[in-house]
This record gives C-alpha cells, structure tokens and sequence, in this order.
C-alpha cells in the first residue's frame, strides 16, 4: 500500500514536471546548458552527415554551428541529434532539441497544426526521380506502373501520389523508413525507381556501387521543397535568433565578407552595412538578446553561405551558379532582409 | 461487540487498510488525470490540434499492398488506412503463427533425436536463430539475401505460371467464372463434408464396439481432394486462373506475395521456431519415462504411445509459453516497416502520423489494437488450454 503511494506521488510529480518543460525561454536555456541541441537527419551528405573525425558536415549542420556560434559564441558547441522522418517534429514539439535543421520542407500543415514555426529556407529543393541508367527511361512520364522507393512519412511520399494520380498512371510504393533504406532497397531491385529530393537524389546516388554515372535523375521536378530550420511555435525571440543567422550568413555573401576577410573587415569595415554585420556599429546583437559579435563569430567560424555552400552541397555535386539557390543578385531567389 | 465497537477508529486495522487504499487510490487517479489534463494543455498552449476529425479525410498517399481490402488513393480515407494496417498485421502474424509452430515443432522433436548430427543440427538452429536480435534478423533476409539474390522481374524464375523475382511470388489466382456452377460446386461440397462427419461418427461407435480400426483421416482426405476434384468437373469447371502477366515494370494480375511480406515471414517464422522447439523439448521431457513403460506395458505402438499419451501430456507443458510466443510474433510483425512492409505501425502509427501530426490519438489507437489482438489471442489459447488440462484424472 505504501509502495502503490510512493508510486502514485512519484507520478503526480512527474507529471508538474511535464508541465514545467513546456515554458518559453529557449534562448536561457542554451545558455544556462552551454551547448544548442540540434535536430538533423544525420544520413544525407551534403546536408548532414558525420565525416572521418564523427564532426557532423553539411549545410544542415553549418546552420546549427552558426546559431551555436552566434549564441555561445562557439560553433562547436552543438550536440548533432539524428532524426528520422517520423520523430522530428515530436521531438521539437517535446523539447528533445532547440532547433529542427533536417531538410524539412515548409508546407501549410505543418505551420498550422503542428505548434512549429519555419524560420527561412537554407536549401531550396524540389522533387525528382531516379532510375537506373540501362533502364533506359527518360522521362517521368514513362513511369506507369512502376515500383517506387520513397521515405514513409514525408511530403515526397504525397508529391508523388498526387503527381501520379494527376497524370492517371499507377504506382506501387515501397515505404522505408530512412533515405539508407530506400537507397538499399533500389540497388538491391526492391523497385524500379526512387524518388526524394534532387539533392538528396544527388547525394545518394555518390553511395551506390554503380555510382552517379549509372543512374539517371528524371529531368522533371514535381514539387517545390522549401527546406529550412524549424522551432517550437510561441518562442518568438528564439524563431528571430534562428531566422537572422541564417539572413546574416546570406548578407555576409552578398557584401562580400568572408570567414577569411572578416578580421580584416573588423578593422576597417568602411560599409556601413558591412559595419553592422561585423559589430562595429549598431546593437543588433543586443536587439536579439545576444552579445554584439554574434555575427561576426558566426560568419567568422562557420563562414558566410556561398562558403558553406562550397564545402557541403557542392560536393556532392549540385552546382550552384544561376540556380535557384544562388543569391537574388545573381539569377538566383536567396534574398535576406537586410540587417539594420 | 460492545468492546470492539469502542477500538477508536484510527486504531481499527480494517478501517486503516481500508483508508489507506482510498488514499493509494486517490493518488493514482489523480496521477492519470493530472498527467492528462497536463498533456491537453500543452498541446493547447503549443497550439496542436489533437482530435478525430481527421479520421474521413481522403489519405493523401498509396498503400502498395492490401489483399482484402480496396485501397484508392484519391478516395480512401485515413481510417481505411487504419484498417488496411490491422489487416496486413494481422495478415503477417496468422501466416507467422502457422509457420512457427509447425517449424517449432519439428525442431523440438529432432532436438530429441537420438542421432546425434540431427539433435545437435536442431541445437545450433535454435542458438543462433534464438540469440541474434530480430530487426538485424529481417533485415539480413531482406537487404543480404533475398534482394541481391533474386532476379529482376524480367528475369523471373518461372515455375509453370509462378514467378519469382525480387518484388515477391507470382501466383495464378483463382476467379469464379461461372457464379451458379460455382455456388452448385459448393453446395455439392457442403454435403459431402456432412456426409465425411457421419463415417467418422459410424467408425468410431464402430470402434468403440468391436476394436476395429480404419484410418479415417487418410480416407476423408483422399475423399475431399478426389472427391472434391470430381464434383468440380461436374459443376462444369466454374473457376477461371488469372495469370500473371509480365508488364513493362513487373507482373501484373494474379496474387502475389511482395518480398517484404515474405522476409518478414520468413525472419519471423526461423526467430519465433526457436523459442517453440524449446517449448516442445521442455513440454516432452516433462511427461515421466513412467508413463511410456506404462504404455508399452498395456501394448500400445509406439505411434498410439506418442499420440495418446506424450503429446497430450507434453502439451499441457508447451501451450502457456507458447502462448507468448505467438504473442511476441505478433507484437515483433510491428518491425515490418525496415523491409518496407504496410502493417499498422507502418502506414498508422508512421506515415499516418507524420502526415496529420496526431501522435496522441494515433499512438492511442495502435497501443489499443495490440492489447486487444493479444488478448484476444491468450482468450482463445487459454480456451484450448483448459479443454486439454480437464483430461487429467
């Protein structure tokens, strides 16, 4: 009987303890813990993936460093958490990680009923297809019938449902859990044919035995995939701090600074806007609630986007010039406010 | 009386355990609701919508295999999904079940054999399928074996009209073509399974009286095969085979068996054999040597001794842990969506839930089909149980 007491105190406890988890106030809590807790996929290369050393790489990843260096002044103070398709968003809703930076596309639903907030895009994706390359397929179109590998849970997987009802052809999907699994499944002839983001069509492909050079990637995309940083709903100051790293490491490309000319520009900003950016002039840093040299330690640690861009999706060889990625001022629709 | 009556109340033992319990009580109800009434209200304040409403909203993605029911994307609803999922699990875990269990008790009787290749063969089997975590089990049949050894669809092994390759098994599947022959067929079968039930009466009152013996089983079935093949052909052959035809991507028409399903049986069938052949050793090794002398002593073959008297005594043994094997198998089916198969955890609990974001309901929903499938399943082996425990004397 004491026992079945303790136990039910015990309960009632930990149930005010639920309760407390749910207040505001990210930002102290990183603080106060010293360390961002960051949710990615931890499986796509070039947007999150570990390298040799186990360092979490990719662009998913530099957005964490940089809120971490912006936030604690120090990029590596991030614990990468991976994720799967299905436990991301209970994972942000529950507190389990500050930020969600897993290649998440921003869609209507999301924002409204899962109490998270999509703060700007660091990846601008779209749907595709792949196929093996003595297939001999050249065109979505041809795809009737097919079998399909697709990552369960995801905006792909209702992308192509609707494209292929759209079109009146039929389909079989073949639902796996992680991106891993689906690639497996489509060397192993699971399926005639995998879908997913370009990007990470790209990417998986660097991991087949017969390489980039024995697949096909459709020329059709099917989808618009908005891909950015997610935080829990009702956080406004945190949703800001998020959103204007990722602006700030955009406007450091467009004006030019650089992690390796940023010292320099320290020293002599000259541009007033440039200025601002580095922490020269203006408070921004204390608008957000952050120390004046959040910019400048995250442009300066992680670098600015065309940089993290170079080192991470590039590699896996998307190229950026004239794509949508590439900065409002050269073709492209990366376009941040400004920071003043 | 008088006395007891003037014990003060705060040193009466029954009306303390009884308040004690009140408290106990009350403290855990007010665990649960407060619990709940916590979780309500941060899904509130984190404005996410829980609820219902969802459930006839047409689902928004394909499900590729569904035997019994019809799945149509674009019409389908997100609660058809939830019976599509309880019908693939159970689907996964009948077939599981069967497998299991012959398996299982094949290897536990070899396991005994007093050849020694043989029952030391039955032992590794049962260490290392008993001793390797499942998922890396399925997964292994599924990505290492059985994907990089079949063929693509256009290179099927063809066996008469049945394909293998690595989407699954091909089959031809029967469709009623004639519909009135096809009820006559039945009719005529019906009659003479009613007719079998009598013989089998006849021959064991027959039995009973004189001792004579006739081998009924053999008799029944060669009757229900021939039989049943004759009474076909009189019915004017009333069932057409849809074949499977091979189509640009893969066959199309007739039944099929994907691979994920497959794998998933198989990896399921070789784990959960294990544990059953240490059930059926333990359930023979139970019945004492006594009563095979017994048996011998009154005459009986060695045949009538292991039917009449090992097995019903041994199964009184192996039926409860069995009963948590099959409840194991079905619980373990929820690992399908590795190999990519369409049960309930998959398509509900995943793609579901990821889609409409109502973990509570849906998690709820799963948590509640499990519980009745298991306890549904114990109802019905607790039944047997007992109808071959009141043998004892």
């Amino acid at each position: 009987m004491k026992l079945s007491a303790k136990i039910a105190t015990t309960i009632a406890a930990s149930a005010v303890a639920v309760a407390q988890v749910a207040s505001a106030g990210t930002l102290d809590d990183v603080k106060a813990r010293g360390e961002l807790k960051c949710g990615v996929s931890g499986g796509v290369p070039g947007f999150s993936a570990p390298d040799d050393a186990g360092r979490m790489q990719g662009i998913d990843a530099a957005v964490c460093d940089a809120i971490a260096a912006a936030v604690l002044g120090d990029a590596s103070k991030v614990t990468f958490i991976p994720l799967t398709a299905k436990e991301r968003f209970t994972a942000l809703a529950s507190g389990e990680v500050d930020v969600l930076s897993r290649n998440t596309t921003h869609t209507l639903t999301r924002e409204a009923s899962l109490g998270l907030n999509f703060t700007y895009y660091n990846y601008i994706d779209g749907q595709g297809f792949m196929v093996m390359k003595d297939s001999g397929i050249k065109s979505t179109l041809e795809l009737d019938g097919a079998s399909i590998c697709v990552q369960a849970g995801t905006t792909t997987e209702l992308n192509m449902a609707d494209y292929f009802r759209n079109n009146n052809m039929s389909f079989t999907p073949v639902g796996y859990e992680t991106s891993t699994q689906t690639r497996e499944g489509f060397e192993g002839g699971a399926c005639d044919v995998l879908t997913s983001d370009k990007s990470q069509l790209a990417a998986l492909s660097t991991e087949m035995k017969v390489g980039p050079e024995g697949v096909t990637i459709l020329p059709e995309t099917i989808s618009k995939e908005p891909l950015g940083p997610v935080v829990r709903q009702g956080d406004d100051q945190w949703m800001d701090i998020v959103a204007m790293t990722l602006y700030a490491l955009i406007n450091a490309e467009e004006l030019g600074i650089t992690s390796g000319n940023i010292d320099k520009l320290k020293a002599n900003p000259g541009n007033p806007n440039v200025a601002r950016l580095v922490g020269t002039e203006g408070n921004m840093g204390e608008l957000l609630g952050l120390g004046a040299d959040w910019s400048y330690n995250a442009i300066k640690q992680v670098g600015n986007y065309g940089e993290i861009y170079e080192r991470t999706v590039a590699k896996i060889g998307i190229p950026r010039a004239g794509s949508v990625n590439d900065l409002w001022t050269r073709g492209g629709i990366l376009y941040a406010p400004p920071i003043r | 009386m008088t006395e007891r009556a003037r014990v003060p109340l705060h040193r009466d033992p029954k009306f303390r355990a009884l308040v004690f319990q009140i408290l106990a009580l009350g403290f855990v109800v007010y665990g649960f609701y407060s619990l709940f009434q916590t979780t309500v209200d941060n899904l509130v304040a984190r404005g996410i919508q829980t609820g219902t409403s969802f459930f006839d909203e047409v689902a928004p993605f394909q499900i590729g295999f569904s035997p019994f029911f019809d799945y149509k994307l674009g019409e389908s609803t997100y609660i058809d999904v939830f019976f599509v999922g309880i019908q693939n699990t159970i689907l996964v875990a009948v077939l599981g079940i069967i497998a299991a269990t012959i398996l299982g008790f094949f290897i536990g009787v070899i396991r005994l054999s007093p050849n020694w290749l043989v029952s030391r063969g039955a032992l590794a089997y049962i260490e290392i399928f008993r001793n390797v975590p499942l998922l890396l089990q399925i997964m292994f049949w599924n990505f290492a074996i059985f994907l990089p050894s079949l063929p693509a669809p256009k290179n099927s092994i063809e066996m008469g009209s049945f394909y293998l390759n690595a989407r699954g098994f091909h089959t031809p599947l029967p469709v009623v073509d004639d519909s009135t022959g096809f009820t006559i067929w039945i009719a005529m079968l019906v009659i003479l399974c009613a007719g079998l039930v009598v013989f089998a009466r006849r021959a064991k009152a027959r039995f009973e009286e004189t001792g004579e013996q006739l081998p009924i089983g053999w008799i029944s079935l060669g009757v229900i095969f021939g039989g049943g093949y004759l009474l076909y052909l009189i019915a004017g052959s009333p069932l057409v085979f849809d074949e499977p035809v091979l189509g640009r991507f893969n066959f199309k028409g007739g039944g099929q068996l994907p691979l994920p399903l497959f794998s998933l049986w198989f990896a399921l069938t070789l784990y959960t054999a294990a544990f059953i052949a240490e059930n059926v050793r333990a359930g023979i090794q139970a019945v004492s040597q006594g009563q095979n002398e017994a048996a011998h002593a009154l005459g009986l073959s060695r045949k009538d001794t292991v039917r009449l008297i090992t097995i019903p005594q041994a199964l009184r043994v192996i039926i409860p842990p069995t009963i948590s094997q099959y409840l194991n198998l079905t619980k373990n089916s929820s690992l399908a969506v590795a190999v990519g198969y369409e049960e309930l955890v998959a398509v509900w609990a995943g793609i579901t839930l990821n889609q409409t974001g109502q973990a509570l309901v849906i998690i709820g929903m799963t948590v509640a089909v499990y519980e009745c499938l298991s306890l549904f399943t114990s109802f019905v082996l607790n039944w047997y149980n007992k109808r071959i425990q009141l043998t004892e004397r």
